[in-house]
């Protein structure tokens, strides 16, 4: 296994005191790429360092033994977070992501960024960062997967939420017109007037009302939202190659 | 004659209209030109005696009446072509049954090979209808540009990959495995078929491999596949055509040559790489010199359009010319310059561009086809059983194992991997057709002995294609229960979505420190709207995003739609009418960036231009009839945005009476005498109520579908008013009027007001400040404008009725 993710995890573990949800986290973002092979990280990382292994089995053996990564994207991955986090601090925080020049250019650009944190929190650390990514990955429907597990991050339904919720910044479950208006006052920029942008809100709303056949209310709810979202093909829109 | 006549019957079914069509082509034809047209020296022969008789004649006396054929006879029998495909693409359409199994295509054809055996017939001899270089020059482009202009591009460039790998390598391995086994065949078959080189064989090989854009287009435009397969597809058909023309060209050469070197296949390679790039070059030069033009095309709208087709037919030319892929540069240049041309010219000129392109492009596909038909019986036929059935079945397993392994390779990398339904259509619908047949009939006699044989091995696969595999590619594609293509009907919100998920992917990408698909789309996006659209767009349009853009075509369409559903009467109640009602409202003002303050001065000056007008036109009618003829100019057409004329028609109305309304309201003041003056104070203070009734009750028994039951009188409610009848509706007046009101510059803002007026809504809309504000305003000006009117008015007293 690649030695800058077993830095990782080791850095990882120590920094973070290693407690075991964490872990159960990490071990969640890394089974989002589940279709590699069982890279045998815990055997490397058994060789690797002795006083780990203690530590880590101490903790969910379970945990670690179900650690399966797609090696070379996790490994990419990895040394894009360690990019970003110039200062070495083993997690990022708004400043990193807003470095990025082209992202900072990005109409939606904030709300990218603010998607990669949970409400809350000041910084993200790999796990997360890798399991916000896990939505844009690739996947074949017909992989099979043991029921216990909780819906992959990149399933149609996951996805979509992930998309309304960067609508519905206040999370109450509707794009209300104030936010549509935000996004749209975003993407369009200074070019329009406002006129135009209430009217485009106004008639995006009522056309996504009127087609759920949903009360009249003055928002777009997550259901409204996956309607006029059914003839886009999200799996397919929603993926890069390079997280496959 | 009689003979004739019972071909027509037999072919045609017992459908009344066909037979009656085609036997009236038929007697026509008879009558003069296919016989006259199919023989050229007789006919001339013909000609010259009735000149010389005619000549003798004048010797005698003044010729009253002369016949002199020849003079007309070129564009005669081509109009008598066209004239005939058309009317069988009529015949065709008039007889559903028929035109469900069998695609036109085949029908074409058929009509082709009767119209052909005909003129056989007839003993004449048949015209050499499917030259190549008439082919080349004017049957193809308007196909090619067609399906250049409208090229989807967003699906195009996502496959991009995928349609070069079918184009390119398809195709070289077509050629390659068909030339290579037909010559294997050739040499161990009769000595009959010995003779024939490797390079001949190869030469046959790239003619037919390519798949054919016209076949395709013709077929699957019928059976409705899903945007995916129909677009890797036909973009392979596109895009072989650079390698087809380089093989072409290298097998011809060497062919007469006679030997190959290492150095020629190098450079044949390079070639190809001209040829293409070249090609693409051209079209996108082309098309920007296209987009610039019409950046000023803004006081000649008549001849806007013409560009679109000038440019792009010259880059054809200019890549012909260079021996560079012609259809490649037609291509591009089409899409290179569609966005641009759409956001310069007038609406109406775009959709001049638009119908007129469908229109060449249909002709010429119908004549392509019939012109193989007859081409067919015409052609000196070599029949050798084994070439041309090894052709077709070689031809098929090719296509088969091409796709096949390929997409084995190419699904490695899509993100979205073909199945084996895919795949397979894919490979069935690799039809041949008309460029293959030209290719073949370039070939000349001197060089290849063998060209009879190669054309009707062409012929036949040809034919195998578009009839096997165009009749049961749409029975096939029910049973596989292959995707279909998806109503089109995009609403605002995945339009917001998608650009949404644009922007959001690209984000991503960037994150991720990969420069990938999105990536690059924004670059390119960023660079477009920078500079290439300030320098090729009309000033304050090229500001204009993407998004508003849609949203408006939306709006244009659904007012339309709902206009032309009689929804004029029912606009009050419907919801859906509101929305679109309301929102006819912002046309105005993406033009205009300025913030919404400055715009409300703007739209009361239009609104007081159009009372003005109004006024006037009942004031000096005589003046305005002057200034209405212009050969070479459009009649300002204030409509711009083109609604067809009905729509026309019933905005004028609705903006007529809405006009009227107002006048009505600026009359209630005085005609309410018995309100104290207090109340009138109130009443032209709060001019929003006061409007607002009189509109709603007139919204009652409008009907705006009907230009003559138009129905001014408002039924008098609580409130007192006065009845202008401003023009009778049976009078020429209210033509005038019409006319008059259509040509007010600020009629959009005007026709949108009204509208808003007219919201039943349109109190419950609080939350519209700016648009109340300018209602008010525009009362204001209205009262201080139309004080002329009661006097016009006055002048014509009849129909005001106190």
């Amino acid at each position: 296994m690649e030695t800058a993710l077993i830095k990782y995890l080791c850095r990882f573990i120590k920094n973070k005191n290693t407690k075991t949800d964490n872990l159960i986290l990490f071990r969640y973002s890394f089974t989002e790429w589940p279709d590699v092979k069982e890279s045998s990280i815990e055997a490397t990382f058994l060789q690797k360092s002795s006083r780990h292994r203690l530590m880590l089995s101490s903790l969910t053996q379970s945990a670690v033994l179900c650690v399966s990564v797609s090696s070379s994207h996790l490994l990419r991955l990895y040394e894009r977070f360690e990019s970003l986090d110039r200062e070495n601090r083993g997690h990022l925080r708004k400043e990193d992501f807003q470095a990025v020049r082209e992202l900072s250019m990005n109409p939606v650009g904030d709300r990218i960024i603010g998607s990669f944190f949970s409400p809350g929190q000041e910084t993200v650390d790999f796990p997360s960062f890798v399991q916000v990514l896990a939505h844009f990955r690739h996947t074949e429907n017909d992989r099979i997967r043991d029921g216990a597990q909780k819906e992959p991050a990149n399933s149609t339904a996951r996805r979509l939420k992930f998309v309304f919720q960067l609508y519905d910044q206040d999370r109450d479950g509707k794009i209300s017109r104030a936010e549509l208006l935000q996004v749209l006052r975003e993407m369009l920029g200074m070019q329009v007037t406002e006129e135009q942008l209430q009217s485009i809100a106004e008639r995006a709303i009522q056309e996504a009302n009127q087609e759920a056949n949903q009360d009249k209310d003055d928002a777009i709810s997550f259901d409204e939202f996956r309607k006029s979202m059914e003839k886009v093909n999200i799996d397919h829109k929603m993926s890069i190659r390079f997280l496959e | 004659m009689p003979s004739r006549t019972g071909a027509g019957s037999g072919r045609s079914l017992p459908e009344f209209g066909l037979l009656l069509l085609v036997i009236f082509v038929l007697l026509e034809g008879s009558l003069l030109p296919l016989g006259a047209a199919s023989s050229t020296s007789k006919s001339c022969e013909e000609a010259k005696q009735g000149h010389t008789e005619v000549h003798n004649f004048t010797k005698k006396a003044f010729p009253v009446l002369g016949v002199d054929y020849g003079h007309i006879k070129n564009p005669f029998e081509i109009s008598l072509w066209v004239l005939l495909a058309c009317l069988m693409k009529l015949g065709f359409h008039l007889i559903p049954r028929l035109s469900s199994i069998v695609p036109e295509s085949c029908l074409l054809i058929v009509v082709g090979l009767l119209v052909g055996g005909l003129i056989k017939l007839a003993r004449e001899e048949v015209p050499p209808v499917l030259d190549s270089k008439f082919f080349f020059l004017y049957l193809l482009p308007p196909i090619i540009l067609d399906a250049g202009y409208f090229l989807p591009i967003r699906p195009f460039m996502e496959n991009l990959g995928t349609i070069l790998m079918f184009a390119v390598i398809g195709t070289l391995w077509n050629a390659f495995f068909i030339g290579g086994l037909l010559y294997g065949i050739c040499q161990i078959s009769n000595s009959d078929l010995t003779a024939i080189g490797i390079l001949p064989c190869l030469l046959f090989g790239s003619i037919i491999s390519a798949v054919d854009p016209v076949a395709v287009l013709a077929v699957f435009e019928e059976i409705h596949i899903n945007e995916l397969l129909h677009i890797l597809v036909f973009g392979e058909s596109l895009l072989n055509d650079a390698v087809t023309v380089v093989l072409y060209h290298l097998f011809e050469e060497f062919s007469v040559d006679g030997s190959v070197t290492v150095l020629d296949g190098i450079l044949g390679v390079i070639s190809f790489l001209v040829v293409a790039l070249g090609g693409v070059l051209f079209g996108a030069m082309y098309g920007f010199l296209a987009a610039l033009t019409s950046r000023f095309t803004s006081h000649t709208r008549v001849i806007e359009p013409l560009f679109a087709f000038l440019y792009s037919y010259m880059a054809y030319l200019s890549a012909e010319v260079f021996h560079l892929s012609g259809i490649m540069a037609l291509i591009a240049c089409g899409a290179v310059m569609r966005p641009y041309i759409e956001a310069n010219i007038s609406h109406k000129s775009h959709t001049t561009i638009k119908y007129f392109l469908k229109m060449l492009s249909s002709v010429s596909e119908t004549l392509i086809f019939i012109f193989l038909g007859v081409a067919t019986v015409d052609g000196r036929h070599s029949w050798n059983w084994i070439f041309v059935t090894m052709s077709v079945v070689l031809c098929l397993v090719a296509r088969v194992i091409g796709v096949v392994g390929l997409t084995f390779i190419i699904n490695k990398f899509r993100i979205v991997k073909l199945t084996t339904k895919d795949q397979f259509i894919i490979a069935y619908g690799g039809l041949r057709g008309a460029i293959a047949f030209s290719l073949g009939f370039l070939l000349k006699e001197d060089h290849f002995h063998m060209r009879d044989m190669f054309l009707t091995a062409i012929i036949t696969v040809i034919f195998f294609t578009v009839f096997v595999q165009g009749m049961t590619i749409k029975p096939l594609v029910e049973l596989l229960a292959v995707k279909k293509k998806q109503e089109a009907k995009r609403s605002i919100n995945e339009e917001i979505h998608t650009q949404f998920l644009d922007h959001l992917l690209t984000g991503i990408e960037d994150i991720c420190g990969h420069y990938g698909h999105h990536h690059w789309k924004d670059k390119l996006n960023r660079f477009n709207k920078k500079y290439v659209k300030k320098f090729l767009i009309v000033s304050e349009r090229s500001k204009e995003p993407q998004l508003i853009a849609f949203y408006h075509k939306m709006e244009m369409k659904q007012a339309i739609q709902l206009v032309e559903s009689g929804g004029g009467s029912k606009l009050p109640s419907a919801v859906p009418s509101t929305v679109s009602m309301q929102n006819i409202q912002p046309k105005n003002p993406p033009a205009t960036t300025k913030p919404a303050e400055r715009v409300l001065p703007q739209l009361s000056k239009g609104r007081e231009e159009e009372i003005r007008k109004i006024l006037r036109s009942n004031l000096q009618r005589t003046r305005q009839r002057l200034h209405s003829y212009n050969r070479h100019t459009l009649v300002a057409d204030p409509y711009e945005d083109g609604f067809s004329d009905l729509i026309l028609k019933k905005q004028r109305m609705m903006a007529i009476d809405k006009k009227i309304k107002e006048m009505t309201n600026y009359l209630t003041v005085p005609a309410a005498a018995p309100d104290s003056p207090t109340m009138v104070r109130a009443r032209l203070a709060s001019g929003r109520n006061t409007d607002f009734i009189p509109a709603q009750q007139q919204k009652g028994n409008k009907k705006p579908s009907d230009p003559q039951s138009y129905n001014m009188k408002p039924v008098s409610g609580g409130v007192p008013t006065i009845q202008v009848d401003l023009a009778s509706p049976q009078s020429p007046d209210s033509v005038r009027l019409l006319d008059e009101l259509g040509e007010a510059d600020g009629k959009e803002q005007e026709k949108d007001q009204g509208l808003t007026m007219k919201l039943p809504g349109g109190s419950s809309r609080p939350n519209k400040p700016g648009e109340t504000e300018n209602t008010r305003e525009q009362q204001k000006l209205t009262r201080c404008l139309s004080d002329p009117g009661p006097s016009a008015d006055e002048d014509e007293d009849e129909p005001f009725l106190p």
